[in-house]
């Protein structure tokens, strides 16, 4: 039965409220300049600018359920701000409005010999405050740059964010639920769910040594602020260093369970082909003989600045810079290339917040001459991992950390 | 810089589809759990029988309640507007 508590809205919404770095949009933009190259082709005449609520303008991939991702120049700063922090759902039945004072998280399982339940005020007196800065990235970023193209939402390069977190250990609210030993997994679920009873509801389970990482925390704040509506209000679990899958948001029930959890989201979504990809943390009690459920992220980088086909006069200097992230194994260096890729020279890196954070970096050459100019930059992370001269094709267009160039006009 | 109307609390946009047979169908059954967006967005690269796979989908992973002959009429409207080699 269709359960339509979001029911769709009239003409509304703004567009050309400067996004820093974007030129207005133009009247019948032939390719938008906040989308990348390489996306399918009906993107560039479907993704607009668009502000959810209490967002700023973000790039609109869907309204209902509601994508948008970050348009590459916030990422100039290695915090992502709230208001411009990416928005994924899966499923369109959104909560309008969480009532904190009738919210209540849930705590059972077969593998909790004392289920209980929490109201914020417990979450926030009960127990010790921690913060970490880490990376959140969708599964899916970069989908929309696979080649060949595969079905999904067709992300470019801002399905990520890089936010201060804070909130409470996982494992401390676990420990006050007299755990049994033979727990395996820890089950999430949030507020939000389908259209239709016979969607399965969005639910996801991570391995108890995971659970149980000091790392691992519910989010009860974001950058300072409680998290934003379409970031998960009231509280959101942070997986550092894997993607964004994990991050359930407007969490409502953790369950420890004594046997793998069946959900449609765990067994045949999420899951990448064995083998493939660089993965230390594997999560086992998922795993079959062809797949694995997908888990932390691969080395990564972008490049902000200088932007795709930016001009320089011959003789002038040329700032390049970025951001590069992993798994939570931390950046050892940034190479940056600016003859396509013959030689390769070491960036500087900007400030560490943490291993799971953004990693700035920046890079000051110039040009041998006019013409054009191919600018890359590859990281390697502190286990020797590093990114691919080309995709490692999977069907969900997972794991995108193609070495991606940028072509600047010398003249 | 210029505006459209006055901003609501969430704002939805019709997404317009291309003019063809099959197109009310699209709308009726797709639209009830998603944005049509998502069509567009995911094209044109897939062929038929991957427009089919992602109808299927819909209905025996995601039990949207598409009857067979709308479900037809689906794919063969995604193949010919939003796919690739018929």
């Amino acid at each position: 039965m269709l359960n339509r508590r979001r029911v769709v809205q009239g003409l509304g919404g703004v567009l050309a409220v400067a996004v820093p770095g974007l030129a207005p949009r133009p009247a019948f933009p032939a390719a938008p300049s906040y989308l990348t190259f390489g996306l399918p082709g009906g993107e560039y005449d479907t993704a607009v600018l668009d502000a959810l609520p209490g967002k700023q303008l973000l790039i609109k991939l869907s309204y209902r359920p509601p994508n948008y991702e970050t348009p590459v120049p916030f990422f100039a700063s290695p915090i992502t701000a709230n208001d411009a922090f990416f928005v994924r759902y899966h499923l369109a039945d959104i909560p309008e409005k969480i009532d904190l004072p009738r919210w209540r998280l849930r705590v059972a399982g077969d593998g909790a010999a004392n289920p209980f339940e929490l109201t914020m005020a417990d979450l926030e007196n009960g127990f010790e405050q921690v913060e970490i800065t880490a990376v959140c990235q969708c599964s899916g970023n970069r989908r929309g740059l696979s080649d060949p193209h595969v079905p999904g939402v067709q992300w470019g390069l801002g399905a990520m964010g890089n936010a201060v977190w804070r909130g409470v250990r996982l494992k401390d609210v676990l420990a006050k639920a007299g755990l049994r030993k033979e727990t395996v997994e820890v089950v999430l679920n949030g507020a939000d769910g389908p259209v239709t009873d016979k969607t399965p509801d969005f639910i996801k389970s991570i391995p108890i040594w995971k659970a149980l990482d000091d790392n691992t925390i519910v989010a009860l704040r974001m950058n300072g602020q409680p998290l934003p509506h379409f970031n998960g209000f009231p509280a959101r679990l942070v997986v550092p260093g894997w993607t964004g899958t994990y991050w359930m948001k407007h969490l409502v029930s953790i369950d420890a369970v004594a046997k793998p959890f069946q959900g449609f989201w765990m067994k045949s979504a999420y899951r990448i082909p064995i083998g493939k990809f660089p993965v230390i943390e594997r999560f086992l009690s998922q795993e079959t003989d062809a797949t694995t459920p997908i888990t932390e992220m691969v080395v990564n980088s972008l490049t902000t600045m200088p932007v795709e086909g930016q001009r320089f006069d011959a003789g002038q200097p040329v700032d390049v810079g970025g951001v590069s992230w992993d798994g939570g194994y931390g950046i050892r260096f940034v190479e940056v290339s600016t003859d396509g890729d013959e030689t390769w020279h070491q960036a500087s890196l900007g400030r560490d917040d943490s291993r799971f954070a953004f990693r700035p970096w920046s890079f000051r050459f110039t040009p041998a001459g006019p013409g054009m100019h191919r600018i890359i930059a590859k990281a390697t992370n502190r286990v020797g991992q590093t990114q691919v001269d080309k995709l490692i094709f999977n069907p969900a267009g997972y794991h995108n950390n193609v070495i991606r160039p940028t072509t600047i006009i010398v003249a | 810089m210029m505006l459209m109307a006055a901003a609501s609390a969430r704002a939805e946009q019709p997404v317009s589809l291309k003019e063809a047979p099959g197109r009310p169908a699209v709308e009726e059954n797709c639209a009830a759990c998603h944005s049509l967006d998502y069509l567009r967005t995911n094209s044109p690269f897939l062929d038929r029988k991957g427009w089919q796979a992602e109808v299927t989908k819909m209905i025996s992973v995601f039990g949207a309640p598409v009857a067979p002959e709308a479900a037809k009429m689906i794919v063969d409207y995604l193949s010919a507007n939003y796919g690739i080699g018929g």
